[in-house]
């Protein structure tokens, strides 16, 4: 098989995210490229047994390079009636879906809201179906090693996790070596779990389920060598935002309020403290955004974060940052809205807040990141363009690339080009607003440095000394000044590439962050068919890359997938007078590949002869 | 004569910068500003490693005045942007200048935040009971039946008492001035600057224009020894024309009362003395309004515990000792990696 996507479903408690943790690793220690997307419950503790609480974690896998975490399902683990429910209608015709019979009971197929059994009925007739009591199994293969009837139930998920090891002929080792460490503490808990992890997999080898199931081969994908990791993208930012200061030369303070999803980038970079990072868990919003700007006014790197309602809230102190000029970072990781929206769930509807989103002419640098460990790398920029230009930047991801992990080729820092920042020290003629002629950017003059005592604030200040001003003159200077400045960096970004297909093409599909996989994954299969189709992606979104207006022109038709309403289209549609037509996705998912592909059957022919090789 | 970093000794002048003030004729924020200066000449402060920052309101012109660095934010979010500025330099003498809105209306929630996590700042709240800037509507700390553009009928709130506040949210520093009392003013301000953490000073400040003479009940010159105590850390709490009057705490109401000396055989002895350690006492002194009470004025509380600086900084350098030798890179090589061979 090329590639497979499996989904591991279940309660909260039933440990699917470890589960499906486990057998991503394992996966790619085998050698696959692969994409994974957990989806959890907003709840925190939901009740047991009900569809709202249902856990899953998805992961395609496979031999070719992988793009996404899959549109449908070669094989479904529901672990008990609610799972099933929720996720049955995402198999594949004729997939493989493994149950818990023993979860089947009449509590929990009411809880799940089923009139009758789907295992005695014809719901499951258009899939292969294992049906299998993990439970019983599970409590039989630990019955020796004295855990209590609830820690042995609880170990289920590793039976369930070592049958599938077995489907796809996976080592267990890795997990073992997993669980050794995390349960050192714990030798009985620690023993039932590699029991059951054993007891599955020795299922799928004795028990003759040759005969309805066969194991499937998914071999290694070609990559480019080097020395590989898993990475979620908020463990990708944090790290490039880290390794982006250090290019910089700068400390960082990060300063944030917990929300979801974006609270996990605050946790990774508090544990990062040893490299120097100082974290500020602030009282609201407005203070973690208002204290980032003091320690960049003080000679720092100060970066806050949130998701959209939190930058909604920030939105004052952006403007003072753009009026006083001072670098600053701010991480939306957007999520599913409006107001509190599904906060669990993706969504990319803040573009609109990000170039639009203030009061009066305040423009600032927005970028977005396009998959987790494309996060890395657009940190590294954004730090580059705030420190360079004297302005926030305002860095788009979401909640999908936050939690959607794949493997990265962990990057040599040392062949990352440095920064660093010069900081004004010669008080000679020094004026706080007297600018760099080519960057327009003011000079960055610390308190603490002797014979530079200045005064800035938000009043609109003279275009030189920095003192307040009303001069009509001087405000349309300033004004103008800050709009050049912002635009002249699109001849500091790198133009603008076409990531598939040629110029001129029949149709393009422009896309910008999480959408990336789907719609390459899609432009590649339909390249391979015949279609006469390109992908531009978008990695600067303000400004945009110099060339980006020439590129659209060549094409005959501009598609604009987003998971919005449109907001790219509006941008593109205002910049360059094209006739881009809006996609529009806002049911909290990713886009499927499949969804594309029609989209772009239902606007272009196929031309037979033009099919370009995978 | 020279400051600590070997700088020849400045004057009050040389804290004024070339801009113009512009503050209505005979407001009160002059004479605040004057303080200032002198509190920072006496303290021969290096303008190089002084910052003013203020929110918005009139008193947040304030930095543009003062020849150190100087940072006017917005509305009630100065002591956001400060913490900010003193976590990055914890070197810096960071002050604070805020308003009754910008403190206690807008920024409540910053101000309660900084002084329970007491970060080192010296927070001046110029408290004239009245939005100024915006035209004279009440404000968070305007007496209730107050007129104004926007109470025609009287003012419905109950006013906010700055102190109360302050020792309520666990604030370690709070002190009380009046903007006229130019000897006494600079006095709190250098208290406030070496208290290390979180110090709150509110200022007693006239709007001539919104709100003129709403403190002359305390401040006129016929009244205001009688309506003023001025505390002394260690000192009976004795006020006064004749220095006739103390206080004393009614044991059965557990509430402060006024008695005269030599009236059936009260003395000294009688009064109580001011302890600033003792947060209760600053409660009852903050508390305290005339015409019944004395307005308590001086270092109402200090008791010094470590700042919020102070501690995130031993933790970072604790965590500094603790680093990769290979730093960021070493970090990403850790945990379950694979090599992909060529």
């Amino acid at each position: 098989m090329e590639s497979a996507t499996v989904r591991f479903a279940g309660d909260s408690g039933d440990g699917m995210q470890i589960t499906g943790g486990q057998f991503t690793l394992t996966t790619a220690l085998a050698g696959n490229d692969l994409a994974t997307f957990p989806d959890f419950p907003a709840e925190i503790r939901a009740p047991a047994g009900t569809t709202y609480g249902v856990s899953a974690f998805q992961i395609n896998f496979g031999a070719r390079r992988i793009k996404t975490a899959g549109d449908h399902l070669d094989v479904l683990v529901a672990t008990n009636p609610a799972a099933l429910k929720v996720n049955l209608a995402d198999v594949k015709s004729a997939g493989l879906v493994i149950v818990d019979t023993g979860q089947f009971n009449d509590k929990n197929l009411r809880k799940a809201h089923y009139d009758s059994n789907p295992l005695e009925d014809d719901t499951l007739a258009p899939y292969r179906v294992l049906k299998i009591d993990i439970t019983q199994l599970t409590q039989d293969a630990v019955e020796t090693v004295g855990v209590t009837k609830k820690e042995a139930v609880r170990s289920k998920n590793m039976w369930a996790l070592g049958l599938v090891y077995w489907l796809f002929g996976r080592e267990r080792a890795p997990t073992i070596a997993w669980l050794k460490r995390k349960f050192a503490s714990k030798p009985e808990v620690l023993e039932a779990n590699i029991a059951a992890l054993n007891a599955g997999h020795a299922f799928g080898e004795t028990s003759e389920l040759q005969h309805e199931v066969a194991q499937i081969d998914v071999g290694p994908a070609a990559i480019p060598p080097g020395l590989y990791r898993a990475i979620t993208g908020a463990e990708a930012l944090a790290w490039g935002l880290v390794a982006g200061c250090e290019k910089a030369a700068l400390r960082m303070v990060f300063c944030s309020y917990p929300i979801t999803p974006a609270s996990s980038l605050l946790h990774s970079l508090a544990a990062l403290k040893s490299l120097n990072i100082l974290t500020f868990q602030a009282e609201d919003e407005i203070a973690a955004a208002c204290a980032a700007i003091g320690a960049s006014y003080a000679g720092d790197m100060g970066i806050t974060s949130s998701s959209g309602p939190g930058v909604a809230l920030k939105t004052e102190a952006l403007g003072l940052a753009i009026a006083t000029e001072l670098p600053l970072i701010v991480v939306n990781s957007q999520r599913a809205g409006p107001s509190t929206g599904m906060p669990t769930k993706t969504e990319q509807s803040d573009l609109y807040q990000a170039v639009y989103g203030r009061n009066a002419d305040s423009p600032l640098v927005v970028l977005a990141a396009r998959a987790p460990g494309d996060c890395f790398d657009v940190a590294v920029e954004a730090v580059r363009l705030a420190t360079k230009y004297m302005t926030p930047v305002m860095l788009l991801t979401d909640g999908y690339i936050a939690n959607a992990s794949e493997p990265w080729l962990i990057p040599d820092l040392d062949a990352i080009a440095s920064f660093p920042v010069k900081r004004r020290q010669d008080p000679e003629g020094y004026q706080p607003f007297a600018r760099n002629p080519q960057t327009l950017a003011r000079d960055w003059a610390v308190p603490g440095t002797p014979g530079l005592m200045h005064r800035i604030g938000g009043i609109e200040r003279d275009s030189t000394s920095g003192n307040i001003s009303y001069d009509p003159d001087n405000h349309q200077r300033m004004t103008d000044l800050r709009a050049a400045k912002i635009e002249g960096i699109a001849n500091d970004i790198p133009l603008q590439e076409v990531d598939q297909g040629d110029l001129g093409a029949d149709l393009v599909l422009v896309g910008w962050g999480s959408t990336y996989g789907p719609i390459s994954r899609a432009v590649t299969t339909m390249l391979a068919e015949g279609y006469n189709v390109a992908h531009v992606h978008l990695r600067h979104i303000w400004p945009l890359p110099a060339n980006l207006g020439d590129i659209l022109n060549t094409y005959k038709k501009i598609l604009i997938p987003e998971m919005n309403h449109g907001q790219l289209v509006t941008l593109l549609r205002d910049r360059y007078l094209v006739d881009a037509e809006s996609l529009a996705q806002v049911n909290g998912k990713p886009f499927r590949v499949s969804d594309l592909e029609a989209a772009v059957r239902a606007r272009i022919s196929r031309k037979p002869g033009l099919e370009k090789k995978l | 004569m020279s400051g600590p970093d070997g700088i020849a000794a400045l004057q009050p002048k040389d804290y004024a910068t070339d801009q113009e003030v512009r503050w209505c004729p005979g407001c009160g924020d002059y004479a605040i500003l004057k303080a200032v200066q002198r509190t920072l000449a006496d303290l021969a402060a290096d303008p190089a490693k002084t910052v003013f920052v203020s929110g918005i309101g009139c008193a947040a012109r304030f930095p543009y005045y003062i020849a150190t660095y100087g940072f006017h934010t917005i509305h009630g979010r100065a002591p956001a942007v400060a913490t900010g500025v003193k976590l990055a330099n914890p070197e810096l003498d960071v002050w604070v200048v805020m308003g009754d809105g910008d403190a206690l209306s807008i920024g409540g929630n910053h101000l309660m935040h900084c002084l329970r996590r007491n970060l080192d700042l010296n927070m001046l709240l110029f408290n004239n009971e009245i939005y100024g800037l915006t035209k004279g509507q009440y404000s968070p700390t305007s007496r209730a039946g107050l007129r104004t553009p926007s109470t025609p009928m009287g003012s419905i709130d109950q006013p906010l008492s700055a102190g109360l506040f302050a020792l309520g949210v666990g604030a370690r520093f709070f002190a009380r001035g009046v903007d006229t009392q130019q000897k006494r003013l600079p006095e709190i301000f250098k208290r406030a600057h070496t208290h290390r953490g979180a110090s709150l000073v509110e200022i007693l400040q006239n709007c001539i224009v919104y709100n003129d003479g709403v403190f002359a009940g305390i401040t006129e010159r016929d009244v205001a020894e009688d309506r003023q105590v001025h505390v002394q850390h260690g000192e009976p709490l004795i006020f006064g024309k004749d220095q006739d009057r103390g206080l004393r705490l009614n044991p059965s109401t557990l509430s402060l009362e006024v008695v005269n000396l030599g009236d059936a055989g009260i003395t000294e002895a009688d009064v109580l003395r001011h302890d600033e350690k003792n947060r209760v006492l600053a409660t009852l002194l903050a508390a305290m309004e005339p015409p019944t009470l004395p307005v308590a004025l001086g270092v109402l509380y200090c008791d010094p515990t470590s700042s919020y600086d102070q501690s995130v900084h031993t933790q970072l350098d604790a965590a500094k000792g603790q680093a990769p030798a290979g730093g960021l890179q070493e970090v990403m090589r850790a945990g379950h990696t694979w090599t992909v061979e060529a």
